[in-house]
């Protein structure tokens, strides 16, 4: 077992290089260069071809990608070209502002799905099954900036009771924040609850129809322990994944939903970046989001081994 | 006196996918007494498991009691008995050991605690012990070093412990009847006798009454009391084992007695097929050694993970070569190599000179066209969203480029030749019964013209009758289409039947191999005589006498030893040689014509120690 986790996470690693090499080519590919950015609109030739040569843009493609990798695994992601500060200043606060949203989202959209998705599975076909299932079907195919927008007239705008946009969590009082935050909150847990109460139903009623379970019932267990104590352990393989691929969705799948609140997270910062063609930041920020994306992938994975007996002892 | 269980007038009504309800059992009663065994035997679909389940107030998913069904248990009835109530019987008063192990014990749960979750379900004792009983269960049915074994999972068991530790749940709360569902139909013939014994002895020392449920007559009559036959949801027949053993009267039950296979001997092997010395085999496997292991740079694996040792075979032209031995030997694996499916290690598989590469996809199209293989299972080797004539067609044009009218014909023409109608090959496979999509899967094997065709245990999953029909319809392909098998196969007596020669495997080693009648009768290798002796005939008594033997003794004192390099079989052979067999590898022996069996015994020690027989 702890060979497959060393293998897993190797693996891991071996993604994200891939992906650094897929981020530094595609911001090779945005039009205009840094040098560009920077003198903006005043450019001319003579002071572009300079400044390029300051910053070492001539030099070939592939030396500036190990120079760049260099740095990132030294822990130095460079300077924002916009306002001159280090990118893990800037980063840091932001990634603490959407880790901030996502584990609020995540506590509230995870035990409802998965509660939702077990009643769902305890009662398959039933009129409790049917509304969870056309329901959470229904929000997911809203776009959800949609469900942003929506939630701002009625909540915001008609009613008041949640603001429509936010500046930042106060840190100092993460509970008083939490109102605050309740409206992008909501909009994410309609986006990602269907995954999670599908996956967790489809995996339950799977395992519901293996012989083992008719066994439990005719040893004299009750419906509620026969989910509880012989179809959930069997199952936690595809819950552990949707589960794990849905925080990945709430780190670094946010960027619209913060932008249409005005949330200063990371996703904002993405844009902003691609607006101001910023780079070091891009490439940055890119690099945040997919090591959340590869590392909670890992966890994923070592938690269905370590869930499942088969892998946790060989024969 | 009342019956411990009366069942009286079972309707039983099933429903497919949104279809109406229909009958599947029809007033049926069943009593069985205190202490009693009661068998129900019939073939699948003759509703004998709907029966037995009516007993713990079951019905599958699917289908219902009808109204004026009722089962009485000490004279309760308990299908109207509150929910409650049911479940407090489930497990307590009835219990029920079902058909594989393997899928019946839960994968995540240790098996001692599967066991003792009867106990605590019932109140019968707090966790310690329950965990206590639980060992005690396990010791009580023979399974070795208990305390461990309670913390182990079922995956990390042999089928044979799966099914004693199935076993030993259902007596853990002492109930007084016990509802089997094929319990040893899915285990070897070797590992069948210590589970008959398992069962045997628990439901004397306990006084427990049973219902057996089984399509397998042999086996039947080694356990039960009485016999009840079931057909088509009816009881056909019903009396004390040896009046349906002897004296049946009914039609049905005589059919099926007369479908019981013999025992495998030199009488019934049929082919008086014999090579001369100026054939030449059109295949040979040589040298071949396998494994599972990955295969890793600069580093060679280790022969104890090898899972075929040195496996030498011949397959002539238009013979049947049967491989034969228990799950695990490497019977399926050595077909992959041929088939060049799984990467042999070392060695050579040749075709007429012509040394084949060891994966398939390097083989030439025409290489590939020689060898075809049939599966155990159509449902997994016919893909579902293809129609028939698609899975036969595919040859057509890989090997042939036929396209069109000209396809269409030859797939009617195949589909003819294994008994189908030519509308089949518009249909799906799931619209086909089990014998029909195992007939497919041989006209998609005739259809590439092959020169040998790998047949993998192509019977197993058939009914005893549409089995016997299916062997017949390879029986008449073979003679005309000039093909020869490999019959990979545990069934002994339809080994018998219809191979002309014979190799038997044991933990990935060929040990004896020749002509079929001479295989099956002595002198031959030990193994080969714990096999044949192990296959239940068809009287009372069988088991007594065969637990009584000093091969059988010796058969069940240990498990497969994969990975040892002198002789694996030592430690269950009845004639082992201390100092010899454990020590150096088996000796090349020849015998009679061609016969050759690796064994430190020479002939006449084997014939002087098998002769009893």
């Amino acid at each position: 077992m702890f060979k497959l986790i060393v293998r897993r996470i190797f693996l891991g690693l071996l993604t994200l290089l891939a992906i650094s090499v897929i981020v530094f080519l595609g911001t090779e590919i945005l039009p205009g260069d840094v040098a560009s950015a920077i003198l903006g609109q005043s450019a001319t030739e003579t002071n572009l071809a300079a400044l390029r040569e300051t910053l070492g843009l001539n030099r070939p493609a592939y030396i500036r990608y190990f120079e760049w990798l260099g740095n990132i695994l030294s822990g130095d992601l460079g300077v924002s070209l916009t306002n001159g500060m280090p990118l893990d200043r800037i980063i840091g606060l932001r990634l603490w502002n959407t880790v901030y949203l996502a584990l609020y989202a995540a506590a509230v959209a995870m035990p409802l799905a998965l509660g939702l998705g077990l009643l769902s599975a305890a009662y398959p076909e039933s009129h409790f099954d049917r509304t969870v299932s056309s329901v959470t079907v229904f929000f997911i195919s809203i776009p959800d900036f949609v469900i942003a927008v929506l939630l701002i007239m009625i909540f915001a705008v008609e009613l008041g009771w949640f603001p429509g946009a936010i500046h930042r969590p106060r840190w100092e009082d993460v509970f008083g924040t939490m109102d605050k935050t309740f409206l992008p909150m909501v909009t994410l847990v309609l986006t990602l609850l269907a995954h999670v109460v599908r996956m967790t139903r489809a995996a339950i009623l799977d395992v519901l129809k293996q012989p083992y379970i008719e066994m439990a019932l005719l040893k004299g267990a009750s419906k509620s322990r026969i989910i509880l104590k012989h179809a959930i352990p069997n199952a936690m393989g595809p819950i552990v994944n949707v589960v794990a691929l849905n925080l990945g969705y709430l780190i670094s799948g946010v960027v619209v939903v913060e932008v249409v609140f005005t949330y200063p997270g990371l996703g904002r910062l993405m844009v902003d970046s691609v607006v101001f063609r910023d780079v070091p930041q891009i490439q940055a920020v890119a690099m945040v989001f997919c090591s959340f994306y590869v590392a909670l992938n890992i966890f994923a994975d070592v938690g269905a081994i370590m869930a499942n007996p088969r892998l946790r002892y060989a024969k | 006196m009342t019956p411990l269980l009366r069942i009286e007038d079972l309707i039983v009504e099933g429903r497919p996918p949104s279809g109406i309800w229909i009958e599947t059992v029809h007033k049926c009663s069943v009593d069985v007494n205190a202490g009693e065994v009661v068998a129900l035997i019939g073939e699948s679909g003759a509703g004998k498991t709907t029966v037995a389940l009516a007993s713990l107030g079951y019905t599958r998913p699917g289908t219902r009691f009808a109204n004026g069904s009722k089962v009485f248990l000490e004279g309760q009835d308990i299908l109207t008995m509150s929910a409650r109530d049911r479940r407090d019987m489930r497990g307590r008063e009835v219990a029920y050991v079902a058909q594989s192990a393997q899928a019946s014990l839960n994968p995540a749960i240790p098996i001692g605690d599967q066991i003792a979750e009867s106990l605590i379900l019932h109140n019968m004792g707090n966790k310690t012990d329950a965990r206590k009983r639980a060992i005690e269960l396990l010791d009580l049915l023979d399974l070795p070093d208990p305390e461990t074994l309670a913390h182990r999972y079922p995956h990390q068991t042999s089928g044979g412990q799966q099914q004693r530790i199935m076993m030993a749940m259902a007596l853990a709360c002492n109930p007084k009847l016990l509802v089997l569902d094929e319990p040893t139909t899915a285990l070897d013939v070797t590992t069948q006798i210590e589970v008959l014994k398992a069962i045997k002895d628990v439901i004397r020392d306990r006084d427990t009454a049973a219902i057996y449920v089984s399509h397998d007559l042999s086996v039947v009559a080694q356990v039960a009391d009485r016999i009840l036959v079931m057909n088509n949801g009816d009881v056909v027949e019903e009396g004390t084992t040896d009046v349906i053993l002897n004296h049946a009267k009914q039609e049905y039950t005589r059919t099926l007695l007369g479908a019981v296979k013999p025992k495998p001997t030199r009488e019934t092997a049929l082919s008086d097929w014999n090579p001369t010395a100026e054939q030449t085999p059109i295949m040979t496997v040589r040298d071949v050694d396998a494994t599972y292991e990955r295969q890793r740079m600069f580093q060679t694996t280790d022969r104890e993970q090898y899972v075929l040792h040195d496996i030498e075979l011949d397959v002539y032209p238009r013979e049947v070569l049967a491989v034969v031995g228990e799950s695990g030997s490497g019977k399926s694996t050595l077909a992959r190599v041929m088939a060049g499916l799984h990467p042999a290690l070392n060695g050579a598989v040749t075709m007429d000179d012509d040394t084949l590469p060891i994966h398939a996809r390097k083989r030439t199209k025409e290489q590939l066209r020689r060898i075809q293989i049939i599966f155990q299972s159509p449902d997994q080797s016919l893909n579902p969203e293809k129609r028939i004539d698609d899975a036969i067609g595919r040859p057509l044009e890989l090997y042939f480029g036929m396209k069109g009218s000209e396809k269409q014909d030859r797939i009617a023409e195949l589909l003819d030749m294994v008994g189908l109608d030519g509308d089949y090959a518009g249909r799906f496979p799931a619209e086909l019964s089990g014998g029909e999509r195992q007939r497919v899967s041989i006209a998609r094997a005739f259809a590439a013209e092959p020169d040998v065709i790998l047949c993998d245990e192509v019977l197993s999953a058939l009914d005893t009758v549409v089995a016997a029909r299916v062997l017949e319809l390879m029986k008449e392909l073979r003679e005309k289409h000039k093909v020869a098998y490999v019959f990979i196969s545990h069934d002994l007596s339809t080994v018998a039947s219809i191979a002309d020669r014979v190799a038997v495997m044991y933990a990935g080693r060929i040990i004896d191999t020749g002509l079929t009648k001479e295989v099956f009768a002595p002198p031959h290798h030990p193994y080969t005589q714990l096999l044949i002796n192990s296959v239940p005939a068809l009287r009372q008594g069988w088991l007594e006498e065969v637990i009584g033997s000093r091969e059988a003794a010796a058969g069940m004192r240990s498990n497969v030893m994969l990975h040892d390099l002198p002789c694996p079989f030592r430690k269950r052979c009845p004639v082992m040689i201390e100092g010899k067999c454990d020590s150096e590898p088996a000796p090349r022996r020849e015998m009679g014509h061609k016969h050759v069996v690796y064994c430190q015994h020479t002939e006449q020690e084997l014939m002087k120690a098998q002769d009893h027989v």
